[in-house]
């Protein structure tokens, strides 16, 4: 588990034809009658862990798949991907920088295949990642941040924490705005690349804050996904 | 399979051959699911699930064309192009409609209750001979489209959804409504319809989605 709530899951898939940072899988669970659940999970792990592929699913109180996902699978079960899907949201080292990698919750995903992807290549394309999370417990991936992140060159990660800090936290302790974003961001005139990925209000915050602050919106690429809700 | 600048979209990494029985090792040991009545799982596509929510989904940021500026275009292979401002658009014959919407993410919604003009009211004040349509919209998003899936009643330029003005994270002031297919083709921001005489892939068409997108032969992605 990486969090209370939220469980990676490496798969053996031997004949993976490889994937880019960004993508996602389908998965499909199939019922002993018949009954079928299919939803998409961003890859976790880089292209250069083929043919290991890791998802991360976040448990969701209501979800129908997500439970059985990070409850119930154990080593050994089988699960039936499809993919890699989607060419729009993704990121290579030969696509440069600098990098903004803006996250909330379980929208980190996506952005750790990126961050991975750019150390196994030990790239040194400028990147800073802004990473919102409710608490500190439920900060995905943290370890990995504290041990491997620090050490990186041209990489920063900076965190916000919006319902509770700990005691002693000096860093940011509310939701993304647009003073947050323009004390983060690369300055526009760099063009920046930057990803954004979450739920839909944090990413129409962030994108918005993002063109306001000069960002060309071609390069503003967007991934919504999380618990929906309501309206 | 189908590739895309040298990298290959999508396997199967399983498959079912032929119809009929599930084979055994496609089970999901211990995975019950949750069921839905029969009338409801009747009206969901293979694949779907039932969404109690809207979701949001974009490829960007959320343009935002005031008003007065606004207006949508058919253009191409027609023998005069026709524009329409906001006002004008307004003006035309509109048509409230209950629909089911399916997102190629898996989720559906049902009985979504929408407000716009007919796409065959805006076609009937134009001549074309072309078979295919290009939606295009603010940010740059596009996506194609037979005409026959947007004509006979099967499309709408929608501007409000359940009672209200047509939010922008949703595709306000106007967007596209096709609710035959996957609602990727539903064009948010839409501005407009291209005729053309050759079919050409939109925007997700090109990044490796299906060229139709019918939910209930699950078309979501190139070669399905």
């Amino acid at each position: 588990m990486e969090t209370p709530r939220a469980r990676s899951l490496t798969l053996m898939v031997p004949d993976w034809p490889g994937h880019r940072p960004g993508q996602h899988v389908d998965v499909r669970l199939t019922a002993e009658d018949g009954y079928r659940a299919e939803r998409s999970y961003s890859i976790a792990s880089p292209p250069e862990e083929n043919p290991r592929v890791t998802i991360t699913v976040e448990r969701l109180d209501d979800g129908e798949v997500s439970p059985y996902l990070v409850d119930e699978v154990h080593g050994g079960d089988r699960l039936e991907l499809r993919g890699p899907i989607g060419g729009y949201f993704v990121w290579e080292a030969s696509m440069g920088g600098p990098l903004l990698l803006v996250g909330g919750g379980s929208g980190i995903v996506p952005l750790m295949a990126m961050l991975r992807h750019r150390r196994a290549r030990a790239s040194t394309v400028p990147t800073r990642l802004l990473y919102s999370s409710r608490s500190q417990d439920e900060v995905i991936y943290h370890n990995e941040f504290d041990d491997v992140a620090a050490r990186e060159t041209g990489l920063k990660v900076i965190y916000t924490l919006t319902r509770r800090q700990p005691s002693g936290w000096t860093g940011y302790g509310r939701r993304i705005d647009s003073d947050l974003l323009r004390d983060v961001a690369w300055p526009a005139q760099d063009r920046p690349l930057a990803y954004i990925c979450g739920p839909t209000q944090f990413v129409e915050t962030a994108a918005t804050g993002l063109a306001a602050l000069g960002y060309d919106p071609t390069l503003i690429k967007t991934e919504r996904f999380g618990p929906t809700g309501g309206e | 399979m189908d590739q895309t600048d040298g990298v290959p979209l999508e396997q199967e990494r399983s498959g079912l051959l032929g119809g009929g029985k599930v084979p055994e090792s496609f089970i999901s040991r211990a995975f019950h699911g949750r069921r839905q009545s029969n009338d409801v799982s009747a009206r969901l596509p293979p694949g779907q699930y039932l969404e109690r929510g809207f979701p949001v989904l974009s490829a960007g940021p959320t343009p935002h064309t005031p008003l007065e500026r606004w207006d949508f275009s058919i253009l191409g292979s027609v023998a005069q192009p026709k524009r329409w401002t906001w006002n004008e658009l307004r003006a035309l014959p509109h048509e409230s409609i209950t629909v089911d919407i399916h997102c190629v993410t898996k989720w559906s919604k049902l009985d979504t209750h929408w407000e716009g003009v007919s796409v065959d009211t805006l076609l009937a004040q134009i001549e074309s001979e072309a078979d295919y349509v290009i939606a295009f919209c603010d940010g740059g998003y596009t996506t194609n489209l037979p005409r026959d899936e947007v004509t006979g009643g099967k499309a709408w330029i929608a501007y409000a959804y359940d009672g209200e003005p047509l939010p922008p994270e949703h595709g306000g002031p106007a967007r596209l409504l096709v609710p035959r297919l996957y609602f990727w083709k539903s064009a948010k921001w839409v501005r407009g319809l291209r005729l053309v005489d050759t079919d050409e892939p939109g925007f997700w068409e090109t990044l490796g989605y299906h060229n139709l997108g019918d939910p209930w032969k699950e078309q979501r992605y190139a070669g399905d």
